[in-house]
């Protein structure tokens, strides 16, 4: 019994500290606010009544939260398909050897050293809806014009002013900030395949499609599930960039659950406000405790 | 390979000899090289326009000359910007550099404990442990603002420094976790032999050797303490906060002072693309090592 504790004190106490900050900042807290989304605070004064799920039936009724999800769903989708179409055709090019390699790797990278915020003020901009003034003079500036002056003025659009599609809009900056991260994690998968693999493949005849089909997208898939994981839980979470680039906290077309979870809690709904964050991670972890369950049973082989 | 199982500070690129090219080659070579040329202009066309904004006077403010470089080069709008953000700027060293030291020591212990300490259920304790760098902070925001307040802890960098030690442990033990897993085990054993503890080993066997570790962990804690904007919202306010808050104030709007605005964004980027610029290889390490906390 003594030689236990000798043996496993000095690592528990190593360790216990952030057992016990995690215990209580995660998990005590998650159950809290569990507790919280069940009560009918909906204003500064307080008030804890238990009234069970009402909150979560009437946030799913509502027409504003199911358009916040909706919103949500195509940011999501847009955004995955976005940096994993681009972070693969990097990655792809950049897999052989080539001279200003690093240059290019670097320069793809830059934007993830970079905060949403900083990087909102300059998309705000860029992404700045068709204008005019009061006189009828064209004032539109951002990639409007700039696709305007390369002749490419049908593509001209509102951008996220737009309570359909507008979200799609904010996707743009997302993929530009994030798509040189997925590279990364290509190029590491790449890298990965050993050339033995390729050889032998090529030796066997393969065509150079049937070599990818076969063999390096069977081995890049780890890698691909990591991507999808990573960006799709930021996604989740994006809220940042959409608070830069939009003025408005309350404007209509770009909600998705992270701002109306603000929306919420700057109006002092603080029941609403909880609930919205446990459906949030109630999201999260759909997508990432099979992928941590998953990686723990990699692990153990 | 899975995120998490990536030993860190590797580096990306470990090039291959190149292969002898033919003529069909060099065509693809060409092509090869515009694409990726293409590709510069389109990331860079960002950093073009906060740039040339950010000079950019009263003179230029007609939008017919929004993608131009300036006509007179004025310096007002980065003067005011430096005003504005000055004084969250040395608010935000303040909090980051102390956060990051922090949360990489005890990381560190974790890190070490972790990878070598076979307890019963050690994979569900580290599971549970990595879970918390993948939650919404959403989802512990309302009853965190309370907390906080219920200790006592005052809003704006004292706030945040908690904050971001404790929601920064979980990145921090995965890093080094992984990077102890590749320490050899001969030189603990060793170690053990000579009569040393648990304590004793980890001050003078593995802590002289966690350099890189600790170069790859401070610097994903630095940048992500730095860029956060989240807890800033709830913990902060334009008075005590740091530099997103400050800067989303000088942005915020309607009515947008865009040099200034552009000026403020390249201020506040500065520490990180420095970091990235001199450090780069250890950035991508991190971000290789650690999968991304969002």
């Amino acid at each position: 019994m003594f030689k236990k504790v000798k043996t496993w004190g000095p690592a528990l106490a190593l360790i216990s500290p952030t057992l016990v900050l995690l215990a209580v900042f995660v998990y005590a807290l998650i159950a809290e606010n569990v507790r919280i989304s069940m009560t009918n605070q909906h204003t500064a004064r307080p008030s804890s009544d238990f009234v069970g799920m009402e909150n979560y039936f009437r946030l799913f009724g509502d027409a504003d939260f199911q358009h916040a999800l909706r919103n949500l769903l195509l940011l999501t989708v847009v955004f995955l398909a976005g940096t994993l179409v681009f972070g693969f055709l990097w990655a792809w090019i950049l897999e052989r050897p080539a001279f200003g390699e690093g240059f290019f790797r670097s320069v793809y990278l830059f934007p993830m050293a970079v905060s949403f915020i900083a990087s909102g003020v300059v998309w705000r901009w860029l992404l700045s809806s068709l204008q005019t003034d009061q006189s009828g003079g064209e004032r539109t500036t951002g990639l409007n014009r700039l696709l305007d002056s390369v002749g490419l003025g049908f593509l001209q659009n509102s951008w996220w002013s737009d309570p359909n599609w507008g979200i799609a809009a904010i996707a743009v900056p997302a993929i530009w900030q994030l798509s040189g991260y997925v590279m990364a994690l290509f190029l590491a998968g790449f890298r990965g395949i050993p050339e033995e693999l390729r050889e032998a493949a090529r030796i066997d005849g393969c065509s150079e499609w049937k070599l990818y089909r076969h063999v390096i997208f069977p081995q890049l898939s780890p890698v691909m599930l990591s991507a999808v994981i990573i960006i799709g839980h930021m996604s989740l979470k994006l809220f940042d960039l959409i608070r830069a680039i939009v003025p408005d906290a309350n404007t209509y077309d770009i909600q998705v659950p992270a701002t109306m979870m603000w929306v919420k809690y700057i109006g002092s709904d603080y029941a609403d406000s909880a609930a919205i964050g446990t459906i949030m991670l109630v999201l999260v972890a759909l997508v990432v405790v099979p992928y941590l369950i998953y990686t723990s049973r990699q692990e153990k082989r | 390979m899975t995120t998490a199982t990536v030993p860190p500070p590797v580096q990306v690129a470990t090039p291959r000899p190149p292969a002898p090219r033919t003529g069909r080659q060099k065509m693809n070579r060409t092509l090869k090289y515009a694409i990726l040329l293409l590709f510069v202009f389109v990331v860079l066309i960002p950093a073009y326009v906060l740039f040339i904004t950010s000079f950019k006077g009263p003179s230029d403010a007609d939008p017919s000359t929004a993608w131009l470089l300036p006509t007179t080069w004025e310096t007002a709008g980065w003067a005011k910007a430096w005003d504005t953000l000055a004084p969250a700027l040395g608010r935000t060293f303040a909090m980051v550099i102390p956060a990051s030291i922090i949360s990489a020591f005890l990381g560190s212990m974790n890190g070490f404990v972790l990878s070598r300490w076979r307890f019963p259920y050690a994979n569900v304790v580290f599971t549970l442990i990595l879970f918390g760098m993948f939650i919404p902070y959403q989802a512990v925001m309302i009853p965190l603002t309370q907390l906080m307040q219920g200790l006592g802890v005052p809003n704006g960098i004292p706030s945040l420094l908690v904050l971001h030690i404790v929601y920064g442990l979980p990145i921090c033990t995965l890093i080094f976790r992984n990077y102890y897993e590749s320490v050899p085990s001969e030189l603990i054993e060793a170690a053990r032999m000579d009569g040393a503890g648990l304590l004793r080993t980890y001050a003078s066997v593995i802590l002289p050797i966690s350099t890189p570790g600790f170069v790859v962990v401070l610097i994903w804690q630095f940048t992500s303490a730095w860029n956060d904007y989240l807890f800033a919202a709830f913990f902060s306010s334009g008075s005590n906060g740091p530099v997103t808050i400050a800067l989303s104030f000088l942005a915020g709007g309607q009515l947008t002072d865009y040099a200034a605005s552009m000026a403020g964004a390249l201020i506040a980027s500065l520490p990180t693309l420095l970091v990235y610029i001199i450090l780069g290889k250890y950035f991508v390490g991190g971000l290789m090592s650690g999968s991304v906390k969002g």
